[in-house]
C-alpha cells in the first residue's frame, strides 16, 4: 500500500524483534470467534490516477457551478475566496498539525486562533470568542446551553425568524435537559415583533433568541429586544447567520447583544455541500467562564517572552469530565485559520465594502423582480443579501423550470414553511453578476 | 546529539500590531449597477476598530511564518496517543476541492447533487461493511457530537420500551468526551474502575448491571492500546440485563480489516474519520464522527437520511422515530470525499494493512523502550503503547519534561497524562505511517532523554531550549486571561 512507508522485509524484520512468526500473531488478544475470516467486501483498490477520475466523475453529476447562475443562501452563501486563503492553509505546518497542546510547538495556530478570536470580538462587540464550534446551529445549542447554566432558568424565547435548521439541531441538542423552546412568531413585516416578545418574558426565561439579519432576510430592531430581556434578567442572544453582514450592519454588541453568535461559513469557507464549516461563539466578560470550546490567551515563558495557550482549561471536558461546559473536543481549525486569513485579507475596508456590495446587488434584483407582475415583497422593509419573493404560483414547478435552464433561483421556501407554497428564498452576493440577475428576472418572468 | 543553545527566533507580531491605515489585501468585485437608497443609520456601524489593514502581500508573510512556529506531521514522527496521526494523503485534498464538490450548495434540489449524495450512500456503505453495523448516519461534525448522537438514540430506543434509564456505565480509563456527551443526554455517569490488566472488571460489571443502566459506553481497544479479551461476554452482560453497548470508536485504526464491532454485539458505535480514515486533523479540526447502529436502533438515526428512489438519490426526513438533527446541514461533506478516497485507495487489503503496521510499529516501540520507561500494565499492545515517568522519579524528572525535551530532538511528544488512570502517563500512538529509521531515531531520543535524565536532569527538567518559546506560564495565564488584543490590555481581562 503507497501510503505505508515500511517495506515487506522490513515488517519482517520488526516482527523478528518481537520474536513472533507471523503477523496475525500481533492480534492474539481479539478472540478468535470474532476474528474476520474473510476480506472486507469493497471495491478493488485504485491506482491515485483512477481514484482522481473516478471521483471527478461523480463530482460532475452535481450541478456545474460554472455554467449556472445561483440564488441559494439560506445559512450558506457563495462568496468569493482569495486565491492565498486556500494557499496557506494548505501548507503542511497547518493542515497537518493537531489541537495546540504542546504550546512550544505549535504557536502558529495558537497565535491564529487568538487573532481569530480578537476579529469575532471586534466584529461582533462582545469581550471574547471561542476558537469555534462545529457550526451555527450547534453554535446556537450552546448558547442556549450557556443561558441555561448561567441564569438557572429554563425557557427560551425564539423571537421571530431564527433558522429553521438551526431550530431542528438546538431540539436534538438540549431538550433532554429539560430546556423549553418557545416560538414567538414574527409580526406582519417579518421582523421580531417586540411587544409579542416583552409579553412573554417571565422569571423563568433564560434568554431571548434573535436572528440578525433574520431567515426571510429582514433585518432586527435588536435594542428593544435586548433591553426587554435584560429588564427581566435574561441574556439577549443574536444570532447572525450571514457574517458578511457584519462589515456594514452595527455590531450586535453595541445594541445590548450578551451573547452572538453564528456560522462563519461567509469567511473563506466553501459551501462543500454543507460542511466543513465553523460556528462562532463571542459573550460579554461576565459569561467568559462559562463559554464552551477551546480558548486561546497569551502567556509568558521563563524569559518573558510572550506566546499563547490553550487556557481556562477547567471548563474542559477533559479535566470536568461530565460536568464540563460542552463535551465538545476541538474547534474547527482550518476552517477557522481560512476565516482569520480571509478577514485579514478584506480588511477594515474590504470587509465594508463587501457588506455594501452584497445589499446593492441584492437591492438591484428585487427592484429587478418586482417588476414582474403578479411578484410580490411580502416583507419590504429593510434587508441585506436575502429576501423572499412570492409568486402568483406555486414555486417549487417554477424552481424546477429554471433549473432546467441552468438558474438555481434560490429557495423554495415550502421546504420549511409548508403554507408558503408560492415563495421563494433569493439571496445574492458578490459572486452575482448584473447579467445573472437581469437573467434571473427575464427566466422567472417567462416561466410565470 | 548535544542541542545547543540558539537565539530565540524573532517575534512574529499581531496582525493588529502590523496593520496601517489605508492598506488593503483584496478589491472587491466591481459592481456597475445603481446604487440602492442607503439603510437607516440606526443599522449601519462606523469602522470596525482595530481591524487589521494589510496588503496582501504582508498577509502571506504573516501565515506562511506563523506556520513555522508549528510543527508538522509532514515534518516528522507525531506519535500522540489516541490522535493516530497518520499520513493525510494529498491528493484527498484535491478531491475534495474539486470543483463540483467544493461548490455544491447544500439545499440543491437532490436532482443537482447526485455526485456529493453517492459520494455519501458510498461512505455509509463502506462504513457498514468495516464495522459490521446495519446503517450510518455522517451528520455528527467530530468524535463528541458522534457520542452525544448515538446516546441520544440509546435514549431513544429505551423511552420506546417505556424507560429511559437512568445510567450511563463508564469505564475509568475513557475520554473525557464519554461522560460530558452521556451528561448531555441527560444521564448519570457511572464510572466503573478497571481490573488489574486495565480492562473493564467483569466481575465488578455484573454486579452492577440493573435496570437503570442504559449503555455501557465501551471503547476498545481502550486507552491504554488493549484489546478487550472479555467483548463478547461485556455484551452479554448487558444485552441480558436490557442494556446496550455503546463503542466509541476512537481506536479502529487497531482493527480495521481484522475484525468487525459488530460482530462482536456491539449495538452503536462512531468512528473518527480523521483518524482511521486519514482526513487531516488541520490544527485542530474539522473532524468528522459518523454514527452506525444496528438495525434495533436504525430509526432512530437523525434524519435527513441518504435514500434512494426512482428517480436516483435524495434526502429523506421521513422517519417519525428518528432524534432530530445534529448538525446545520447533513455533516462534515468536505471529510466524508476524503473519506471515501481513502477507502477506494486502500482496498479491503490496504485497510488490513494499516492496522497490520499501525500494530506492528506500536509493538516494536514498546519493546525497544520497556525496561528503560515503566510500563504500568503488560497486557499486549495493539496500536498504542502507554508508559509512565516512574523509573525517572529518582532522577526528579517528570512526564512533563520528557515531552518538553522531545521536541529538542525533534519530535512531537506523545499525548501525556492520559489516561487518567496512569500517573504521568506517555501515551505513544506511532500509526502506520512510520518507517523503521523513524522509529528508529525516535527510539535512540526516547533512551537518550532516559540518559539525560540521570546524567544531568537540569537540561531535561528545562526543556524545551531550540522551541520559539520556551515553557510558557499556563498557571499565570488562567488566573488573568488574555483572550483578545486590544489597544488598552486592561480591557481584555475578565476581572
Amino acid at each position: 500500500m503507497r501510503y505505508i512507508p515500511s517495506s515487506p522485509a522490513e515488517r519482517r524484520k520488526l516482527l523478528q524483534v518481537l520474536g513472533l512468526d507471523s503477523i496475525d500473531r500481533l492480534f492474539d488478544t481479539i478472540p478468535e470467534a470474532f476474528r474476520l475470516k474473510r476480506p472486507l467486501d469493497l471495491p478493488p483498490a485504485l491506482p491515485e490516477a483512477d481514484l482522481v477520475q473516478h471521483l471527478s466523475e461523480l463530482s460532475r453529476k452535481n450541478l456545474d457551478p460554472h455554467s449556472s447562475a445561483q440564488f441559494l443562501g439560506a445559512g450558506a452563501y457563495r462568496h468569493f475566496i482569495p486565491a492565498i486563503v486556500d494557499h496557506l492553509i494548505s501548507r503542511a505546518e497547518f493542515y497537518s498539525s493537531y489541537t495546540p497542546y504542546q504550546p512550544e510547538f505549535s504557536q502558529g495556530t495558537l497565535q491564529s486562533i487568538f487573532e481569530f478570536q480578537t476579529m469575532i470580538c471586534q466584529l461582533t462587540g462582545m469581550d471574547a470568542a471561542n476558537a469555534s464550534l462545529y457550526d451555527g446551529a450547534s453554535a446556537l445549542a450552546e448558547g442556549i446551553l450557556l443561558a441555561h447554566r448561567a441564569k438557572r432558568r429554563q425557557e427560551i424565547l425564539i423571537a421571530g425568524f431564527v433558522h429553521p435548521e438551526y431550530l431542528k439541531v438546538v431540539r436534538t441538542l438540549v431538550t433532554t435537559l429539560g430546556i423549553e423552546l418557545k416560538m414567538i412568531p414574527a409580526g406582519e413585516s417579518g421582523a421580531c415583533d417586540v411587544d409579542r416578545v416583552a409579553g412573554q418574558l417571565t422569571g423563568q426565561t433564560a434568554a431571548v433568541v434573535i436572528q440578525m439579519p433574520n431567515f426571510v432576510g429582514r433585518l432586527e430592531d435588536i435594542a428593544p429586544l435586548a433591553q426587554a430581556a435584560h429588564r427581566a434578567g435574561a441574556v439577549c442572544i443574536v444570532v447572525v447567520n450571514e457574517a458578511v453582514s457584519l462589515g456594514m450592519l452595527e455590531a450586535p454588541g453595541n445594541l445590548g447583544a450578551d451573547v452572538v453568535l453564528g456560522e462563519a461559513q461567509s469567511f473563506g469557507v466553501p459551501l462543500s455541500y454543507g460542511g466543513p464549516y465553523l460556528g462562532f461563539m463571542g459573550v460579554r466578560m461576565e459569561y467568559v467562564r462559562e463559554l464552551p470550546g477551546r480558548l486561546v490567551g497569551q502567556a509568558k515563558d521563563a524569559q518573558g517572552r510572550d506566546g499563547y495557550v490553550l487556557t481556562l482549561a477547567t471548563r474542559e471536558q477533559h479535566i470536568r469530565r461530565e460536568k464540563a461546559t460542552s463535551n465538545i473536543c476541538t474547534n474547527q481549525g482550518l476552517c477557522m485559520l481560512a476565516a482569520t486569513i480571509f478577514m485579514a485579507t478584506l480588511g477594515k475596508q474590504g470587509m465594508r465594502e463587501l457588506a455594501l456590495q452584497n445589499r446593492s446587488r441584492t437591492e438591484y434584483a428585487k427592484a429587478a423582480l418586482i417588476k414582474i407582475p403578479g411578484c410580490k415583497l411580502p416583507y419590504p422593509g429593510p434587508g441585506f443579501n436575502e429576501f423572499v419573493l412570492e409568486l402568483p404560483k406555486e414555486a417549487i414547478a417554477v424552481h424546477r423550470q429554471l433549473l432546467g435552464k441552468g438558474i438555481v433561483a434560490g429557495l423554495p421556501l415550502e421546504r420549511y414553511f409548508p403554507e408558503r407554497k408560492n415563495d421563494l428564498l433569493i439571496t445574492v452576493t458578490e459572486t452575482n453578476s448584473r447579467n445573472q440577475i437581469d437573467r434571473l428576472a427575464k427566466e422567472l418572468k417567462g416561466a410565470l | 546529539m548535544s542541542v545547543e543553545r540558539i537565539p530565540p527566533k524573532r517575534r512574529e507580531g499581531l496582525l493588529f500590531e502590523k496593520s496601517v491605515a489605508g492598506k488593503r489585501g483584496c478589491d472587491v468585485p466591481l459592481w456597475d449597477g445603481p446604487e440602492p437608497e442607503a439603510l437607516s443609520p440606526s443599522y449601519l456601524r462606523g469602522e470596525i476598530p482595530g481591524f487589521p489593514e494589510l496588503s496582501e502581500r504582508e498577509v502571506v508573510r504573516h501565515f506562511t511564518r506563523l506556520s513555522k512556529l508549528n510543527y508538522a506531521n509532514d515534518e516528522g514522527l507525531y506519535p500522540l496517543g489516541s490522535c493516530t496521526m497518520k499520513y493525510n494523503p494529498k491528493v484527498n485534498e484535491k478531491i475534495a476541492r474539486l470543483e463540483g464538490f467544493g461548490e455544491a450548495h447544500p439545499l440543491l434540489p437532490p436532482e443537482a447533487a447526485q455526485g456529493c449524495l453517492q459520494v455519501m450512500a458510498d461512505l455509509e456503505r463502506y462504513l457498514c461493511e468495516i464495522t459490521g453495523m446495519d446503517a450510518f448516519t455522517l451528520q455528527p461534525a467530530a468524535g463528541a457530537q458522534g457520542e452525544f448522537t448515538g446516546i441520544k438514540m440509546v435514549r431513544a430506543y429505551h423511552e420506546s420500551r417505556g424507560n429511559p434509564r437512568q445510567v450511563v456505565l463508564i469505564p475509568d480509563s475513557a475520554h473525557g468526551t464519554n461522560p460530558a456527551s452521556a451528561h448531555l443526554c441527560g444521564y448519570r455517569v457511572e464510572q466503573i474502575a478497571s481490573d488489574e490488566r486495565g480492562c473493564v472488571h467483569l466481575g465488578f460489571l455484573k454486579e452492577r448491571m440493573r435496570d437503570d443502566v442504559a449503555v455501557l459506553m465501551l471503547t476498545n481497544p481502550n486507552t491504554l492500546g488493549v484489546f478487550e479479551p472479555e467483548i463478547g461476554e461485556i455484551c452479554r452482560v448487558l444485552h441480558q440485563g436490557g442494556g446496550l453497548v455503546y463503542l466509541d470508536g476512537a481506536n479502529l485504526n487497531a482493527f480495521v480489516g481484522v475484525a468487525r464491532p459488530g460482530d462482536m454485539g456491539v449495538d452503536v458505535m462512531h468512528s473518527n474519520l480523521h483518524k482511521t480514515f486519514s482526513t487531516p486533523h488541520g490544527g485542530g479540526g474539522p473532524g468528522s464522527g459518523p454514527v452506525g447502529v444496528k438495525d434495533t436502533l436504525a430509526r432512530f438515526l437523525p434524519v435527513p437520511r441518504v435514500i434512494r428512489d426512482e428517480k436516483g438519490w435524495r434526502l429523506s426526513a421521513d422517519f417519525p422515530e428518528s432524534i432530530g438533527k445534529v448538525h446545520s446541514f447533513f455533516g462534515n461533506f468536505g471529510m466524508h470525499a476524503r473519506a471515501v478516497a481513502y477507502i477506494l485507495a486502500n482496498g479491503a487489503q490496504g485497510l488490513r494493512e494499516i492496522a497490520e503496521s499501525a500494530v506492528l510499529n506500536a509493538n516494536y516501540l514498546r519493546k525497544r523502550l520497556e525496561g528503560v520507561y515503566h510500563l504500568p500494565y503488560t497486557s499486549p499492545s495493539l496500536h498504542e503503547v502507554i508508559f509512565s515517568d516512574k523509573y525517572l522519579e529518582k532522577h526528579g524528572v517528570k512526564t512533563l519534561d520528557v515531552a518538553k525535551r522531545l521536541m529538542d530532538y525533534g519530535f512531537h511528544p506523545p499525548t501525556i497524562y492520559f489516561p487518567l488512570i496512569v500517573k504521568g502517563a506517555l501515551m505513544i500512538e506511532p500509526t502506520e505511517s512510520e518507517g523503521i529509521e523513524d522509529l528508529d531515531a525516535f527510539v535512540d531520543a526516547m533512551l537518550r532523554i532516559a540518559e539525560e535524565a540521570a546524567e544531568d536532569p537540569e537540561v531535561v527538567r528545562s526543556a524545551p531550549h531550540t522551541t520559539p518559546v520556551g515553557r510558557l506560564d499556563e498557571a499565570a495565564a488562567a488566573r488573568r486571561p488574555v483572550l483578545r488584543w486590544n489597544t488598552d490590555p486592561e480591557k481584555s481581562r475578565p476581572d
